[in-house]
């Protein structure tokens, strides 16, 4: 026991067991000022800022459940797509009012994250993969067999918004969409950030870490799933309902499989786990896959595919981990 | 109605086969290797793409194109599996997953710069052709080969896991790779052969498999979804299991197109979900 108790107090001498620093840090800030820099240098490329803000958020949600909670989901765009489509049949029924449609969408997101979870939680990875896989795809053929309500293949067009806030009229330019967005990534991201380092967010970790010791030390492992799932779900769909908004325009592809794949691609390659992973990776994803799929989107493939072959097998923890690998290793040769 | 019930069944049980003689391969690298390969369906494109190769440039009839359909995804597969997915089986799930992904986006952007992405057609030859009466029924007569196909393939396939040294190899791995190594079974060598093995037969399928199933780039991603559910519901590691799942698969979903066209693959993708849950294990699940 009294050796115990030592190396206890060894470790806590070594890094205190407290919950993570919650203060923003110099270049959490600088990151942040990036997009308000892009939005007044590239002025004409505010409608792909826009897009890439709003697969941002998509991202930051699987990167949730992915990263943190260690769920393997292939249909996470089906939260994506049912918010698209409740956000924009709510425009086209007649209520265009940007903001409570987003609310509306993300509300519908989380009954419909909630209703699933526990189809999600229990299982193997195997299991879970098959059943996040299994309720995309039963969404897509849902709102392709439903056309005289969703549009079918042609997609739900005659989406008409209100001015945001009343003032500012979503133009072609994408000038409020893109602030628009922005804010709305933002304002989730502050709220992902509190919750990942709050006792709940290191509950996640200690899931993914080990399922089995967490009912010991008293943590409801279903619970917890449960939670951040929905939570999950509800923030994919605004992300969806977002992209109807701002494009005015609801096509089938929403549901997609390449979008569940594509969108987990961007969290790997960033570095899951790490909010900011999810970001870069998007922003990098999106902007590679602007100019290059331009070219030939063949090409574009078959280098995606090679791609991530290279990244599982040669640079795990994307972009970010091995720049933290990198860190790590020119500190050591500091001291 | 009953000669049409009789039909679908028939068709159903067509189909299941050729999903079977895909899958087995599949069930055996997450059995074996507990490896989540997406990529199967890219080895079955394969030997689908050299069928038709040999036919439609060297001029070699329908039959004699399949021994090669298993032979070159049987050669790729232990050349990957030597070099890349070798280095793998003890990485996370999610890895495998991405990775594998990565592989099929290879192959379907590779099948399109070699092949274009037009549907490749098939000579069958004449006998394989039209109907077949038996007991008052018209059958298919490709689908009666199928159908016998795969009697053969699971014989043999059982007969070498039964009764040969090899298959003795093979049970023990799965069962407990850490004592079968102990106990001086070159696991590695067992894993390896194996892959080859499944990835030849997923060739196969994929020959076999054009005049049903289609042959176009985009292959592997269309069929991952039932190839991964043959192995999901069968349970991983399992030839008895494999041939359930795949029949059920087969005929529920040659039933539901024929039956309720309007909802379409809707059933499928229900059964999925709904198995999944009841069995997480699958049919005849080894290990929870």
């Amino acid at each position: 026991m009294r050796a115990a108790a030592n190396t206890s107090a060894v470790a806590v001498s070594v890094s205190a067991p407290r919950l993570p620093t919650d203060r923003w840090r110099a270049i959490e800030i600088a990151f942040w000022l990036i997009p308000v820099v892009a939005f007044f240098v590239f002025p004409t490329h505010r409608v792909l800022g826009s897009q890439i803000l709003i697969t941002a958020l998509f991202a930051l949600s699987l990167d949730l459940i992915l990263g943190y909670a260690g769920i393997v989901s292939l249909g996470h765009a089906a939260f994506f797509g049912f918010g698209a489509y409740v956000a924009g049949l709510l425009a086209v029924k007649g209520w265009g009012e940007p903001i409570s449609g987003l609310l509306v969408a993300g509300v519908a997101g989380a009954l419909l994250g909630y209703a699933t979870s526990f189809l999600v939680v229990r299982g193997t990875d195997l299991a879970r993969l098959m059943v996040t896989l299994g309720i995309g795809l039963m969404l897509y053929e849902a709102a392709n067999q439903a056309s005289s309500i969703t549009g079918g293949a042609d997609g739900l067009s005659g989406v008409k918004m209100w001015n945001l806030l009343g003032l500012f009229r979503f133009d072609l330019a994408g000038t409020t969409a893109f602030v628009y967005s922005l804010a709305v990534l933002f304002l989730l991201f502050v709220f992902s950030r509190r919750l990942v380092s709050s006792p709940f967010g290191l509950s996640l970790r200690g899931v993914r870490e080990n399922v089995k010791r967490m009912p010991a030390i008293g943590a409801p492992v279903q619970k917890r799933l449960i939670a951040i799932y929905t939570i999950s779900a509800a923030m994919a769909a605004i992300a969806g309902g977002l992209l109807a908004q701002t494009t005015q325009f609801v096509g089938l592809d929403v549901f997609g499989f390449p979008r569940s794949a594509d969108l987990m691609i961007m969290v790997v390659l960033g570095g899951a786990g790490r909010l900011y992973g999810a970001l870069i990776g998007t922003t990098v994803f999106m902007i590679a896959h602007h100019y290059l799929s331009d070219l030939n989107p063949i090409y574009w493939q078959f280098w995606l595919g090679l791609l991530l072959v290279v990244v599982v097998l040669f640079a795990r923890g994307g972009i970010l981990g091995a720049f933290a690998t990198w860190r790590d290793r020119a500190k050591g040769r500091r001291t | 109605m009953i000669g049409n019930l009789i039909g679908v069944l028939f068709d159903g049980i067509a189909y299941g086969s050729l999903l079977f003689v895909i899958s087995i391969g599949l069930s055996v690298t997450m059995g074996l290797m507990n490896f989540v390969n997406l990529a199967h369906g890219a080895f079955a494109m394969l030997g689908g793409y050299a069928c038709v190769v040999l036919m439609t440039r060297a001029g070699v009839p329908f039959l004699a194109t399949l021994p090669v359909a298993f032979l070159v995804p049987a050669i790729v597969g232990i050349v990957l599996e030597r070099t890349l997915y070798q280095r793998l089986y003890k990485a996370t799930h999610l890895d495998q997953v991405m990775f594998s992904i990565g592989l099929v986006f290879m192959s379907v952007a590779a099948a399109t710069w070699f092949f274009g992405p037009s549907q490749q057609p098939v000579r069958l030859p004449d006998f394989l052709r039209g109907q077949v009466h038996v007991l008052g029924l018209d059958l298919g007569a490709y689908r009666l080969f199928l159908i016998a196909v795969v009697i053969v393939i699971t014989t043999v396939l059982t007969m070498l896991l039964v009764k040969t040294r090899f298959g003795a190899q093979v049970r023990a791995s799965v069962d407990n790779a850490v004592a079968a190594a102990g106990l001086g079974i070159d696991v590695n060598r067992v894993f390896g052969v194996t892959f080859a093995l499944g990835s030849g037969l997923a060739g196969l399928g994929g020959g076999l498999g054009i005049d049903v199933l289609g042959l176009d780039p985009t292959f592997p991603l269309k069929y991952m979804v039932y190839f991964l559910l043959v192995v999901a519901i069968g349970g991983a590691g399992t030839i008895k299991g494999g041939l359930v799942a795949a029949m059920i698969l087969g005929i529920c979903d040659v039933a539901g197109k024929y039956y309720v066209p309007q909802i379409g693959s809707f059933i499928i993708y229900f059964l999925m979900v709904a198995l999944m849950i009841l069995f997480p294990a699958g049919l005849y699940g080894r290990k929870a």
